[in-house]
């Protein structure tokens, strides 16, 4: 069998090749460490990899499917982000602060993967803590955009979105606090989800900003995403905003026709900010949408410019708190010398935290302060509600709302890195959907061509109503069957992409 | 000038429930270092909060107690401070929604030299559900100080009054009957040594007559009545000392340190945190409907002042015997057990708060450890009531079954203490004492009383103690008259 077409091949075509036996689970989970031996010291997408264990897992799988106990996903290799407490694995969080921590229980996300009998390959590179758009905060280094090498792959889940578009896992799993899955995603030429808040329970997920995180799937196509959610959704007791529904099939809607459903575009979606290139692309693939039946309307999400100052009011806020934790004293970074206990403290926290972690804990800090709470956190939370509104409203007119999921294809590593506010117009279109905890995905939509002329994946954004998640699913799928934007694979060994 | 001491308390209750108030992990007291502390009292990266339905169950029945508003919908938030031993970096709290509002409790300040004793309404405030923190500990390994989180995350409910007490009798009076009424409602063990029940005093003077209040200081943790006294007492003569000397007082929290009996300023206000409170995002508003509090209110016990006012109905006690009857539900329990079994009722409450508290108090026991139950008791008081025994008998009787030694009867039977009743063999040992004490009937006879206790004392010396003493009576008053 062909190494190149195994990796690029659908979950739905490589279950088929398990469950055949024409394929093992540990030579499919072989092929992807090879993969990642050959590419990743380059691209720098897994920060954690435990060939023992996972081939442990794969042997596991193939023991299953001998005995026909098996789901759509057991054998299959998966990505997770380094968020998630896996046990027995490092889970740093892309800190330093974290970078001796063994997780020692398992999260959510992975005991469901577990269940599955999927098998867990490595922990992708991030953000520090999921505070960035680049990748560029992790301790242990950037990732490099595979489709071109002196880009960033966005961030914060950076490390799963190079992983998925090099082929070096069949699927991954990201967090999104404002657009740390459908950013990277839409940069790196994938598709990705952020489900409702409260679909996927955020138990032994690193917390960054409580009341927005929320875990979903990296993956190369719409019904690839849908596999991933049967397994990550579901109610879970441990975590009380966990919303108890009955458990969805999320391909249930992958085969409905588009047929007048409604689209939304917002104005603010489309106006100054936005790159042209990129503006082109979504308008075809609007246009693509329209010969496939759907409808078209204009609407307004007037609040969509407060969506920044809120969430860099909310998000800090709660990530000061969150935070808090990370003191030297349990577990974590404990500086080598200290005099007292608050020198242990301030040391501990000094070496482990890096500038960007450190920045938005000195804004939440201050914005939860005596005498600042009412003008600031109060003030914003406010506002967070009248942005779910303008949600609200527009979901009275249409079914989804699209536009673009980045203003911009993958920038160069180091070219925002000083700039914290250009830094976070990168989440410009993506954070009013985690405000009002609605669903968002980022889909494959075309190329645009950069300044120097390189030809770059753009993203599709698609927001559905609350817990809509199948039919955006469907809405993507339908695209996806007469486009092919979505199979693009970057050629890894460019020799002006190796750095 | 004459000043008045104002006074509020805080108190922490830690709830008996099976397992912490935001996770899974027993709460054992005394349990190993941190072996009651899982993921969550560890605060590892990613671990959430679920909040116990017990504790909410507890503070319900508090809220209920004390007649108050319980809100609809109270809010979790966080109180984030550094501290080794509170794992998250933040205490679990609520801040401006707490589940219980506004409600009272009517005190009993007992007399003290020429006051007399009287009731006080206390209004609480509030009170709200959080978690405890852990613990440091010193000196368990040499140059280092350790954490033990088995504490952490074990639930509290903080009952906060308003500055409505005027001196340490009525603040302890208030302690006093809180502590009754949270072991009454089954919510708290009420152990003080164990810190499950802790007090925080805040203490303030103004001139007598005045509105305006003074600047207050906290004394933080007391954990007996004994030492709330000396605390509050010690804390209001040096403020007063203070303003006299023409010193003000500055807003602090104190440490009484039961050695010396003073209190000390643990940190002043200018040092104080700035909590960053802001409701918990991992935490859904607390919803109590109607519904959850009809159904709690059904399972309540009857509670202290229905019941007192019941046994005074009921049984005709005083209201006295009553309120002493009621300061705990074990021991109206075991009052209501005796009457029950068919004893007289005021028998009952004098027995009681005669000598099985005086024995409870040497041995330091409360009621349920009593050694005698009250089927016991009860056989005792209706050996006195149906004459089988007098009183000076039945309480060798007691301490016989204190000891032990078996029931009633056969104790009774083995010392030999049944009374003599028959009216024949009385009036045979009083004609003996009769003629061989001629002089004092002649006494009697001329108008000396006193000689007729001496022949009843000769009469029951006569018959070694056993002669029923009101049978003696009536039959000596006969034959004298006669």
């Amino acid at each position: 069998m062909n190494q190149i077409d195994l990796t690029h091949f659908s979950l739905r075509q490589i279950a088929e090749l398990l469950q055949s036996k024409k394929i093992s689970s540990v030579e499919l989970t072989q092929t992807f460490l090879a993969r990642i031996k050959q590419y990743n010291p380059n691209i720098n997408a897994y920060i954690a990899l435990d060939e023992d264990k996972t081939l442990a897992q794969a042997q596991a799988a193939d023991a299953r499917i001998a005995a026909g106990n098996v789901t759509p996903l057991t054998g299959i290799p998966i990505a997770q982000k380094d968020i998630f407490c896996a046990k027995g694995w490092p889970t740093t969080c892309g800190s330093k602060m974290l970078a001796e921590f063994i997780a020692p229980y398992d999260a959510h996300v992975i005991s469901q993967f577990d269940s599955a009998g999927a098998v867990n390959l490595g922990k992708t590179n991030m953000d520090e803590f999921a505070m960035g758009s680049s990748n560029e905060t992790s301790y242990f280094g950037g990732v490099k955009n595979p489709w071109s090498y002196d880009r960033v792959p966005g961030g914060s889940s950076g490390g799963s979105a190079a992983a998925v578009a090099a082929r070096l896992c069949a699927a991954a799993t990201g967090t999104d606090t404002g657009g740390s899955i459908r950013q990277p995603a839409s940069l790196c030429g994938l598709t990705g989800l952020k489900p409702t808040y409260g679909v996927v329970s955020r138990y032994g997920m690193i917390a960054f900003a409580s009341s927005l995180d929320q875990a979903g799937p990296m993956a190369k196509s719409a019904e690839d995403c849908a596999l991933m959610m049967n397994v990550m959704a579901g109610f879970d007791e441990r975590d009380s905003t966990s919303l108890d529904r009955a458990k969805e099939d999320y391909c249930k809607d992958l085969h409905q026709p588009l047929r007048g459903l409604k689209i939304g575009l917002p104005k603010e979606f489309f106006a100054q900010g936005l790159d042209a290139n990129v503006g082109k692309v979504i308008e075809a693939a609007i246009s693509q949408y329209k010969k496939l039946g759907a409808d078209i309307i204009e609407i307004s999400l007037p609040n969509t410019g407060l969506s920044i100052p809120v969430y860099y009011v909310l998000a800090p806020a709660e990530a000061s708190s969150n935070l808090s934790r990370y003191d030297g004293v349990r577990y974590g970074h404990r500086s080598a010398e200290y005099s007292d206990l608050m020198d242990m403290y301030c040391k501990s926290r000094a070496e482990g935290f890096g500038a960007e972690v450190k920045r938005r804990i000195l804004i939440g800090t201050y914005v939860l302060s005596a005498g600042y709470y009412d003008a600031y956190y109060l003030k914003a939370q406010q506002i967070r509600r009248l942005i779910a509104q303008d949600f609200v409203e527009a979901f009275k007119q249409c079914d989804v709302i699209m536009g673009p999921a980045a203003p911009s294809t993958a920038f160069k590593a180091g070219e925002k890195v000083d700039d914290p506010v250009a830094m976070y117009l990168q989440d410009i279109y993506t954070i009013s959907t985690n405000l009002a905890g609605l669903p968002g995905m980022s889909v494959p939509a075309g190329f645009a061509q950069s300044d120097d002329g390189k030809s770059l994946p753009v993203g599709l954004q698609i927001i559905g109503n609350y817990f809509d998640e199948a039919r955006m699913l469907g809405v993507a799928h339908q695209y996806q069957q007469v486009t092919d934007w979505h199979k693009q694979a970057p050629n890894l060994d460019m020799p002006e992409g190796i750095a | 000038m004459e000043w008045e001491v104002v006074i509020g308390l805080e108190t922490h209750t830690q709830l008996q429930t099976n397992t912490k108030i935001f996770s899974g992990a027993a709460i054992k007291y005394g349990a190993e270092p941190n072996t009651q502390a899982c993921e969550v009292s560890l605060a590892l990266p990613g671990v959430l909060p679920v909040l116990n339905k017990q504790a909410v169950h507890c503070a319900i029945k508090f809220g209920l107690a004390i007649n108050a508003e319980i809100a609809p919908r109270s809010v979790f938030a966080r109180k984030n401070y550094f501290y080794p031993d509170l794992p998250k970096g933040y205490q679990i709290s609520q801040f401006e929604l707490p589940v219980v509002g506004k409600g009272a409790v009517t005190i009993q300040v007992p007399a003290q030299g020429k006051n007399a004793a009287y009731e006080k309404v206390i209004n609480i405030t509030r009170a709200h559900l959080e978690e405890d923190a852990g613990k440091s500990v010193h000196g368990a390994v040499e140059d280092m100080s350790g954490i033990d989180l088995n504490r952490a995350g074990t639930p509290l409910l903080e009952i906060v009054t308003e500055p409505d007490m005027r001196s340490a009798a009525e603040a302890v009076a208030y302690a006093k009957k809180l502590h009754e009424l949270v072991q009454w409602i089954d919510i708290c063990d009420g152990n003080m040594q164990e810190g499950s029940f802790r007090c925080d005093v805040n203490v303030s003077v103004r001139p007598k007559g005045t509105e305006k209040l003074g600047t207050r200081r906290e004394i933080k943790n007391l954990n007996s009545f004994k030492f709330m006294t000396q605390a509050i007492e010690y804390e209001t003569r040096w403020q007063i000392e203070t303003l006299e000397d023409g010193g003000k007082i500055q807003q602090a929290t104190v440490l009484f340190n039961p050695d010396t009996g003073e209190t000390r300023a643990m940190r002043s206000k200018e040092e104080a945190n700035d909590y960053r409170y802001f409701p918990d995002p991992d935490l859904l508003p607390l919803i109590i409907t109607e519904a959850d509090k009809a159904r709690i209110g059904a399972d309540m016990p009857e509670l202290p002042a229905a019941m007192k006012a019941r046994l005074e109905a009921q049984y005709g006690l005083s209201s006295y015997d009553a309120s002493s009857l009621t300061t705990s539900k074990d021991l109206a329990d075991y009052f209501v057990a005796i009457v029950d079994a068919g004893a007289d009722a005021k028998q009952a409450a004098n027995w009681m708060m005669g000598s099985v508290s005086a024995k409870l108090n040497s041995e330091d026991k409360n009621i349920k450890a009593c050694s005698i139950s009250a089927q016991q008791l009860a056989q005792l008081l209706t050996r006195i009531a149906d004459g089988t025994i007098s009183n000076n008998a039945a309480k060798q009787v007691f301490e016989a079954m204190w000891a032990g030694e078996g029931d009633v009867d056969s104790i009774i039977a083995a010392k030999g203490l049944k009374q003599e009743s028959d009216t024949g063999a009385i009036e045979a040992i009083i004609d003996e004492v009769l003629a061989a004490n001629g002089a004092m009937v002649e006494e009697f006879k001329a108008g000396k009383e006193k000689a007729f206790n001496a022949l009843v004392g000769q009469a029951m010396k006569a018959s070694k103690g056993k002669a029923n003493p009101a049978q003696v009576n009536e039959i000596l008053k006969k034959k004298l008259s006669a």
